[in-house]
């Protein structure tokens, strides 16, 4: 049943990199990404892989959570295999007709099988350890020094955290909708394509008119309360860098430097 | 007749955080009866209610409504949605249609009926619930009132001819002309034509006033059935429930806590209006 989704795939837990600042954790993960682009050798990736199992270990989340992430894009991965074992040219190990595997070929498509997977767990362990709330704030303190440029990193936040809020809501004003609708005998299961598209105009539209209907009354609660937008805005909240923080800062930038250095000796 | 046995309903189930909705409840129901709903927030009427017309299935348990098993997962849905038309909460929020008369027949032609006889239940849905059909036919239902929307929903389920119709809430958030105006409506539907009515009611007023029986509904059980009377003679335990009293009875049941002499349970102002006037003529 619709409201089985879980979003916004949290996992609550009082860990240490739960309690990392939420900057340092985008921060280390984009640059785990661009390290995973840096290597060029396995030895690398063990590198990467050691630290993504720390990390992994200290924040406590189950695996069954962590393979729950790699599931959707499976698909992709098995394509990028798919399309690398047979594409790249080299010494042919087996050949039939015009398909053929070739050394090259294997080691290309582990090599990009393995980043991409220790890609999709890195950056998913962001969102399983960090709060929507703390990832929106993360990022409107990463971004405002672009405000200067008139980027409007407060805003941006704003309805990242307000588009995140509402999804568990449309999700059960959907599963209200389509119940209604399946009582007036509705059936959104059976008939070709065309049908079923058809089929999805009742949903649509009055999930549409909630949507804008859910906006107003937003809107008018917050004028209610006299927001403004950034107007010198400060908050319950403030980040703060701790010691744990700077900590965690250290042994990143440790983990980078191997990165870089196996780089460049192998 | 509906008949309910052991039904039982685990949300979530197998997950951190499954939680029972309703845990072996049975009832029966007869043809023709008037039964209201009442429970606090939470105790299960919804789910409940959407087993009625197999919205959801049960753990276990069975529901059999005039010999129609509609938990067996082998009965087409829209023979249970033909005899059970259910009117959810809120029902305005699920129209879509460019005009009243396209939206209301939405459930007729589900049901794949011929167009003529289509056409005449629109017609003849829109009439009952007191709008004037050819004057709102070709209106947009987005451009009605909240109490004109209300009612083209509710013809929308009326279209279909159930036997059995149950409502959610019918008179929430409506202003208490239109409040008087869907009971009545509601209460004129089920005189007409020897139907089943449930209706789901936080007004103890209403339930009291036009119910033949009530179902109590507590934290996933069912409380209590029966009578009007005999369900708001417990009061103590219905406000364990978290539940209230129609004013009659309340008024009447603390006068007779202060010392008057009213013997009888009364459920409607009237009721309560000629026992206190003739505990008034006896002291006197």
């Amino acid at each position: 049943m619709i409201r089985d989704i879980t979003l916004g795939q949290y996992y609550p837990g009082n860990s240490w990199i739960h309690k990392l600042d939420p900057r340092i954790k985008i921060i280390a993960t984009l640059l785990y990404i661009v390290a995973l682009f840096v290597v060029r050798e396995f030895t690398g990736f063990i590198v990467a892989f050691v630290a993504l199992e720390a990390v992994i270990i200290i924040s406590g989340v189950p695996r069954k959570f962590i393979w729950k992430g790699l599931k959707p894009v499976i698909l992709i991965i098995a394509f990028t295999l798919i399309i690398n074992i047979f594409m790249i040219k080299g010494e042919v190990l087996w050949q039939l007709g015009f398909l053929q595997i070739t050394r090259e070929g294997l080691r290309t498509a582990a090599f990009m099988g393995i980043r991409l997977v220790l890609l999709i767990i890195g950056s998913s362990l962001l969102t399983l350890t960090t709060r929507p709330i703390g990832l929106t704030d993360g990022i409107e303190a990463l971004l405002s020094p672009f405000r200067k440029i008139g980027l409007p990193a407060h805003e941006l936040a704003m309805m990242m955290t307000i588009a995140l809020r509402f999804i568990p809501t449309l999700l059960e004003e959907t599963d209200k909708i389509i119940k209604a609708q399946q009582a007036r005998g509705a059936d959104f299961e059976s008939g070709n394509i065309i049908r079923r598209a058809k089929a999805l105009v009742p949903i649509l539209v009055p999930l549409f008119i909630s949507a804008f209907r859910i906006a107003q009354d937003l809107a008018m609660a917050m004028e209610a309360r006299c927001y403004g937008g950034n107007v010198k805005r400060t908050r319950m909240n403030e980040i703060k860098m701790g010691s744990r923080d700077l900590a965690a800062s250290l042994l990143f930038a440790a983990f980078l430097a191997m990165i870089i250095l196996q780089r460049v000796l192998l | 007749m509906i008949e309910v046995k052991k039904l039982t309903h685990v949300y979530s189930e197998g997950l951190p955080h499954q939680q029972v909705a309703v845990e072996d409840i049975s009832f029966t129901i007869e043809t023709g009866e008037f039964v209201g709903i009442i429970g606090h927030t939470g105790s299960g009427k919804s789910t409940l209610l959407q087993h009625l017309n197999g919205l959801l299935k049960p753990k276990s348990g069975s529901i059999v409504i005039d010999g129609l098993d509609i938990t067996n997962s082998k009965t087409a849905m829209i023979d249970v949605r033909k005899k059970v038309g259910l009117v959810f909460q809120y029902p305005e929020y699920q129209l879509f249609e460019e005009t009243v008369a396209k939206d209301v027949a939405f459930g007729p032609q589900n049901l794949g009926l011929p167009q003529e006889e289509i056409d005449e239940r629109v017609r003849s849905s829109i009439m009952a619930v007191g709008l004037n059909y050819d004057s709102i036919k070709n209106i947009s239902p987005f451009e009605l009132s909240g109490g004109q929307k209300r009612r083209v929903a509710i013809a929308g389920v009326i279209a279909m001819n159930p036997d059995i119709l149950i409502l959610d809430e019918p008179t929430a958030g409506l202003n208490p002309k239109a409040h008087e105006d869907i009971l009545n409506l509601i209460r004129g539907i089920y005189k007409k034509g020897g139907k089943t009515v449930i209706l789901v009611s936080h007004n103890m007023n209403d339930i009291a006033r036009i119910c033949d029986s009530v179902l109590v509904m507590d934290k996933g059980r069912l409380a209590m059935k029966g009578t009007p009377k005999q369900v708001f003679s417990r009061g103590e335990e219905l406000k364990d429930m978290g539940l209230a009293l129609p004013e009659a009875t309340e008024i009447t049941s603390r006068l007779r806590a202060a010392g008057m002499e009213i013997n009888k349970i009364c459920l409607t102002i009237e009721e309560a209006a000629a026992a206190i006037a003739e505990a008034k003529k006896m002291t006197t």
